[in-house]
């Protein structure tokens, strides 16, 4: 996900010659091997995006099963449960981005406002914490704080909110909000760090020539920090953009239930629950690329945005 | 004069405010962050049953180490931590030796394929062939139901090589060319000069390895759901977690009981033996990871 700015000049590239070749010998002989890993395992499996277009049968493999056409996506399209998976997916997706892009970018500010040094530097590492943590472990946590008996219930008993003790994992209307606060609690920490250090960047000349103008401290954050941190944000925003659909699985699958199931479904959960538990492996494929299409045209599309903006580009 | 001394004494006030309203969200949001750390801390030290009756906040009630003792003599848990520590380890080394490998070759200026081999690993980052002709690609490989399939197939990542390249690119070429002029080969420069040099990046990226590796749970599931030797400690983690959720009344609950055991206090004492390593570890390495994030983010 980092920026590849292209930094290198061209002028100095070195031509082709046997001697030239045979000095960066040792450079030549890791490049193959790393470029033979490459293509087995990040460049092969695009190869078995074949599968979608055939009647595929394990025991006849790639080369021997029937093409179809595109039958499977035929299929998919018809399918009510992916079109809600589809939704699902990009819902809880755009949630999520929105969610801990805020959480991330007030969290950095406000830290930033912290005077006292110990302070800052201990709310700083206890944030980073929960992001070291598997899903695994925060849907426990999750699950253990929002029982029915959990700590949130008994808050909101105590407080008179609720009359009885509510399963937030029972209603689905819940759902979508309990997966951003997760998201939210996970990584508001862990995203700061680069709204910190891009708020560090700025120049001081500028907080102090606010001052003599007589900024208070929102007005400083509203006309020196936000702006000098706005290229960032839009950096990132982008990158996150082609992301989107990549958001729906761990958590999903951990905590979604019987009850929540029309929307915790995501595209990966149905690739699983029909490709693998299933083994309708070309309709599993034909789903994913489905996400993979997307995604890609979700990229292009943030990065004709940032080129038109005159921002970096992603790539 | 007087409307100005007015004005900063009110800016003062609304400063005031501000000050007191941030401190009481940052208190807000560490509470937030550690109660539920410290909350299965107290119920992995507190008695199972007694635990059921609810009231257990931060501290234990019913002091007790059974639970961790019941940990301890589950085969499957301890089975689990072992592979997991060994392809947290394995994983790491392998996954740092590869990606500074590929980023030095990368981030030499002479390479006659430098564009391309970056190109080649930059696409990876963007298009991949999904869970199921992966999952074919892995079976017809012979990596199912074998220990490798945790550190071979994510041994190089286009992340990371880039964390390392950028590092890289930020060392003088005049080291190179003065120990090329020595006679040094590439070996030598990689080994000797570059690596040396590298430290602070390499610990960000095994961190990054390291972190993940001990977090992942997915793989074990899918690959290598049967071989119960094979079984990692955050999918034992996630298989007791669905027994303790799926148990819906207390009466199912403390039938499964053991003794003073129950599932819930036994998965709060796994889940802290889980956590334990990273929260020892992590805020010893605050100064590389924010050195990586920075890094391979929005750095030119």
């Amino acid at each position: 996900m980092a920026l590849t700015k292209k930094k290198q000049t061209n002028g100095t590239a070195t031509k082709i010659t046997w001697k030239e070749i045979k000095r960066q010998k040792v450079l030549l002989i890791w490049s193959a091997i790393i470029v033979v890993y490459g293509l087995i395992f990040c460049y092969f499996p695009l190869v078995g995006w074949l599968m979608a277009f055939q009647n595929y049968k394990p025991k006849d493999g790639l080369l021997h099963s029937t093409f179809i056409g595109l039958d499977k996506f035929k299929q998919l399209f018809s399918d009510v449960a992916f079109l809600k998976v589809i939704r699902n997916t990009l819902a809880m997706g755009v949630i999520n981005l929105i969610a801990t892009f805020i959480a991330a970018i007030v969290f950095a500010i406000l830290l930033n406002e912290i005077r006292s040094k110990f302070g800052k530097k201990s709310v700083q590492t206890i944030s980073y914490l929960p992001h070291f943590l598997s899903w695994i472990i925060v849907t426990g946590i999750l699950h253990d704080a929002l029982s029915s008996s959990g700590i949130v219930n008994e808050l909101l008993l105590k407080f008179h909110i609720l009359d009885q003790p509510l399963n937030f994992f029972a209603h689905p209307q819940y759902f979508w909000g309990i997966v951003a606060f997760a998201n939210v609690w996970k990584e508001t920490g862990w995203n700061a760090i680069i709204y910190l250090s891009a708020i560090t960047a700025i120049d001081p000349s500028l907080y102090e020539a606010a001052s003599i103008d007589g900024a208070g401290r929102w007005a400083k954050i509203k006309y020196v920090t936000l702006p000098g941190i706005k290229p960032t944000i839009m950096i990132l925003l982008l990158m996150n953009v082609g992301n989107v659909l990549n958001a729906g699985f761990e958590i999903q699958y951990l905590l979604g239930n019987g009850l929540v199931q029309s929307v915790s479904q995501t595209i990966d959960i149905y690739v699983l629950k029909w490709g693998i538990s299933q083994g309708d492996y070309a309709l599993g494929t034909a789903a994913g690329i489905f996400k993979s299409l997307v995604s890609i045209i979700l990229i292009v599309i943030a990065n004709q945005i940032a080129k038109h903006n005159g921002d970096e580009r992603l790539f | 004069m007087t409307i100005g001394k007015k004005n900063r004494k009110k800016k003062s006030f609304a400063d005031m405010l501000f000050v007191f309203c941030n401190t009481v969200f940052m208190i807000l949001f560490v509470i937030m962050t550690l109660y539920p750390v410290l909350n299965t801390l107290a119920i992995s030290f507190n008695d199972g049953t007694d635990a059921l009756r609810g009231g257990i906040y931060l501290w234990p009630r019913k002091w007790t180490l059974k639970n961790y003792t019941t940990v301890l003599q589950k085969n499957n848990l301890v089975t689990g931590t072992i592979v997991s520590v060994a392809r947290t380890v394995i994983g790491t080394v392998l996954a740092l030796f590869s990606n500074a490998i590929l980023a030095f070759i990368v981030s030499r200026k002479r390479f006659l394929f430098r564009k391309q081999l970056s190109l080649f690993w930059v696409i990876t980052m963007y298009v991949n062939g999904g869970m199921i002709p992966v999952f074919l690609l892995y079976k017809s490989l012979g990596l199912t139901n074998s220990f490798w399939v945790y550190v071979i197939p994510g041994m190089l990542n286009a992340f990371n090589m880039l964390v390392i390249r950028t590092y890289m690119n930020g060392i003088p070429d005049s080291l190179e060319e003065s120990a090329q002029l020595d006679g040094a080969g590439y070996t030598t420069i990689f080994l000797k000069i570059i690596s040396p040099l590298c430290k602070p990046v390499y610990a960000t990226v095994a961190l990054f390895v390291a972190v993940g590796q001990w977090n992942s749970w997915f793989d074990a599931m899918l690959y290598n759901r049967m071989s119960d030797n094979l079984t990692t400690l955050q999918y034992e983690l996630m298989k007791l977690l669905s027994s303790v959720t799926n148990q819906s009344g207390s009466v199912e609950t403390m039938k499964n009981a053991v003794g003073t055991v129950t599932p819930a206090s036994v998965r709060a004492a796994a889940t802290i033996v889980t956590m334990l390593p990273i929260i020892c570890l992590y805020p010893f390495l605050q100064k590389y990871f924010v050195t990586g994030m920075t890094l391979g983010g929005v750095k030119e």
